[in-house]
């Protein structure tokens, strides 16, 4: 079959193979927990419960504070210690809720009770996702259940479940389709219930043979999925990006998927899905990738969330020396930590430490137009453009010259060879751009 | 106080290639041809070579050390490819100090005067050959050869090889022959190729050429688009208006002659002078290529190449305009930033 893939994208250094071929550990938290009420797109969750309450693993301890949000239960057995603000990943701090672990991690009656989802209506599933709190776990923290009702269900023609897993470092989307391959495909079946017209596609890239494979026997006689090659490149799994990959549709910064027939999921997410639905668990674990030259053991571990990234990475054995760079996330899109007291979270997806910042070893010199960046960019921009109009706060160019279309992927930085950053300064103009319109 | 973390916005790492890198690797790919050049017209075009590239260096250092006082003074090695690149447009037997006036133009008034690495507008090589030229064209179109230098017959099959005479070079000849006229008799084409002609000290030799042209290729620092383009229009155009009709000797000779190769595979390609938009670069070197065949045939002149690409360097500004691409996903009436 032909593979998929799109124009421009780079080739980064993958450093997979540091931590693939090793099995997923499961985490039991020893600290307390920290659960943010922002751990997604839309209005913070609310907490429902107070101060020295007993909660249960799996209970809901914040309730979806508006249409878009998301509730979030808690992952372990314990006392709420206190409702305090708290560091997150990207710097801010949020209400968060800390339990104290008691160690006995005590269900709530009814967890992890099997259920026949076949039997189940559409509106049943789709309450059943949002009750468990399910949010799309690739990193924007959608609630899932929005994506899945789109206005015209008929219209939805593919399912498609991203395991490209583009960004370097990252495996836990590889372990888990190779560990979980039978729960990814089950959850697809679920959301194949939901869209009657649509087929599924699991897309993988070609740099996971074993995924492919494995997925691939799985899926052999299910009539609406199939697997999808698709070419190693960052990024692939972007959402536009990888809705060309499969369908050949192309679709701009201000279009949903739906308006291209397609729902995107990360894999985890779709695992997820299954646990909520066929298990009756709503999601309170998290796939962690541990990576990064830093790191004694690169490693995946099976995180409770709420668990600090200081425990994730005491049990991945630490550090081998002090590294420069902590990064939650991928080396192209995540972000950089100053402090590992911070939670792993729904849209937590790895840890990585290196010894050296690859940024701070070229200088920013002048741009010499060489066209790299125009060559990389996979929305077909000119980030050299851009960026000319980014320096000179020229607000109304940088949007004649599409500057919204960009989706801040990184890969014009990465290429430049006057080591300019322009992803972070097209980055900057576009939050206030966007502030901007806010205002008016 | 303990040692803190670095922190800044994605993306975190970076691909390697820096403009040193790129620099380096177009020196490198100037080689070849360089080499030939001191093969063929022997030790005063080292000196020449050497006189442009250190000129160059020079003056990029004293502009930045001291007018615009810059704490380093010699950063990318680009004024190393300007300087060399000038040094190869120029005749072998010009005096030592012309490479030296060349250099110095290109790199300050070129370069410097409009902002430094980046920011002019024309090639700087090609701006300092053509100053050459306007100031000093009788030493600029002398190809005297220096009979002690070579073994070889020289660019005429039967043409009489005499010490210190200037002699046409092959584009000369072909230009002036009558239409129709054997192209075989009055040149050879072997001799085009391999670089045994008369010319500037870099451009005689094809195959050097498109070996250096091969490296670049192959370490993507330049892509197929100009040079293509440039190449396959001008043959067309020569194949039309050349008044040889299919004559592949001809159109041979006329892409093997002069600076086309030089002109197409290095100086066409130039970052800071070409387009940055794909579709740019195309239309870039189309133009280039019809130019070329114009100036070629109907002017005086029978060399082209390097009026073409400084006229053509204006023009970037406009063909980036209206070549811009089209965002992903976005549709014609939806033209713009928002697409809402």
């Amino acid at each position: 079959m032909k593979k998929g893939t799109f124009k421009g994208g780079i080739h980064p250094y993958e450093g997979k193979e540091l931590s693939m071929n090793k099995p997923t550990v499961q985490l039991l938290p020893k600290g307390i927990l920290v659960y943010p009420m922002s751990q997604h797109i839309g209005a913070p969750a609310k907490p429902v419960v107070a101060v020295g309450d007993r909660v249960l693993m799996g209970q809901i301890i914040a309730e979806a504070g508006g249409f878009v949000s998301s509730p979030i239960a808690a992952s372990v057995s314990g006392t709420v210690k206190e409702i305090r603000p708290t560091l997150t990943v990207s710097g801010a701090t949020a209400n968060a809720i800390v339990i104290e672990n008691d160690n006995k991690y005590e269900p709530i009656p009814g967890l992890g009770q099997k259920r026949d989802y076949t039997k189940l209506s559409k509106q049943e599933i789709r309450d059943i996702i949002r009750d468990a709190g399910i949010v799309g776990m690739g990193g924007a923290g959608f609630p899932t259940f929005i994506k899945l009702t789109p206005k015209d269900e008929n219209a939805i023609t593919h399912i498609i479940v991203n395991g490209s897993e583009c960004e370097p470092y990252l495996t836990s989307d590889y372990r888990m389709m190779l560990e979980e391959g039978e729960k990814l495909v089950d959850g697809l079946k679920i959301i194949l219930q939901l869209f009657d017209n649509a087929e599924g596609v699991i897309a993988i890239e070609d740099n996971k043979p074993l995924a492919i494979e494995n997925i691939g026997k799985i899926v052999e006689g299910e009539k609406r999925i199939r697997v999808q090659v698709v070419k190693t490149k960052y990024p692939e799994g972007s959402e536009r990006q990888l809705i060309y990959a499969v369908t050949g549709r192309k679709i701009n910064s201000s279009m949903l998927p739906a308006d291209a027939g397609c729902i995107v999921n990360n894999v985890d997410t779709v695992i997820s899905i299954h646990m909520a639905v066929a298990e009756s668990t709503p999601l309170i674990r998290r796939i962690v990738t541990v990576s990064g030259d830093a790191v004694v053991n690169c490693q995946n571990f099976c995180v409770k969330t709420g668990t600090l990234y200081s425990e994730v990475l005491e049990a991945a054995g630490g550090f081998t020396t002090r590294p420069k760079k902590l990064i939650s996330g991928g080396t192209m899109m995540g972000l950089s930590l100053f402090d590992t007291s911070v939670p792993v979270t729904k849209t937590s997806s790895a840890l990585l430490a290196f010894k050296e910042d690859p940024m701070d070893l070229v200088p920013e010199g002048p741009c010499i137009r060489c066209g790299r960046c125009v060559e990389a960019c996979p929305e077909n921009l000119v980030p050299q453009m851009l960026m000319a109009a980014a320096e000179k706060f020229n607000d109304a160019k940088f949007e004649s010259v599409s500057g919204m279309e960009c989706m801040e992927c990184g890969s014009c930085t990465y290429v430049c060879p006057a080591g300019r950053k322009l992803t972070q300064a097209l980055k900057q103009t576009r939050r206030s751009i966007l502030d901007n319109r806010k205002k008016k | 106080m303990k040692e803190l973390y670095n922190v800044s916005a994605s993306p975190h790492v970076r691909s390697g290639v820096t403009t040193r890198s790129i620099m380096r690797d177009v020196a490198l790919a100037l080689i070849p041809a360089s080499a030939m050049g001191v093969y063929r017209f022997g030790f005063r075009a080292f000196l020449v070579l050497l006189s442009a590239v250190v000129a160059a260096i020079l003056s990029e250092f004293l502009w930045n050390r001291f007018v615009i006082k810059k704490k380093q003074g010699f950063t990318e090695c680009s004024a190393l490819v300007t300087g060399l690149l000038l040094g190869m447009n120029l005749p072998a037997s010009v005096p030592l100090w012309m490479p030296i006036i060349g250099s110095a133009f290109a790199i300050i008034v070129a370069k410097e005067f409009f902002g430094g690495l980046g920011q002019n507008f024309m090639n700087p090589a090609l701006a300092g050959r053509v100053f050459l030229m306007i100031c000093f064209a009788g030493r600029m179109t002398a190809f005297t050869v220096d009979k002690a230098a070579d073994g070889f017959d020289l660019f005429m099959n039967g043409a009489s090889a005499v010490d210190g005479i200037s002699s046409a070079t092959p584009l000369a000849v072909i230009k002036n022959l009558e239409a129709g006229a054997d192209v075989c008799g009055a040149v050879s084409l072997k001799d085009m190729f391999f670089g045994f002609t008369g010319g500037v000290i870099g451009e005689t030799s094809a195959l050097c050429i498109l070996i250096g042209a091969a490296y670049l290729l192959v370490r993507k620092v330049i892509n197929l688009r100009i040079p293509a383009a440039y190449i396959l229009t001008f043959a067309v155009f020569m194949l039309i208006f050349g008044g040889h009709g299919l004559d592949m000797t001809y159109l041979a000779c006329q892409l093997c002659g002069g600076g086309l190769m030089l002109g197409a595979w290095f100086m066409a390609t130039d970052y800071v002078t070409s387009p940055i938009t794909k579709l740019g670069q195309i239309v870039f070197g189309i133009l280039l290529g019809l130019l070329t065949g114009v100036i070629r045939l109907f002017s005086n002149s029978a060399e082209g190449v390097s009026y073409a690409i400084i006229f053509c360097n204006l023009l970037v500004p406009f063909i980036e305009r209206f070549t811009m691409p089209r965002a992903f996903g976005t549709v014609k009436a939806k033209k713009g930033g928002a697409a809402k």
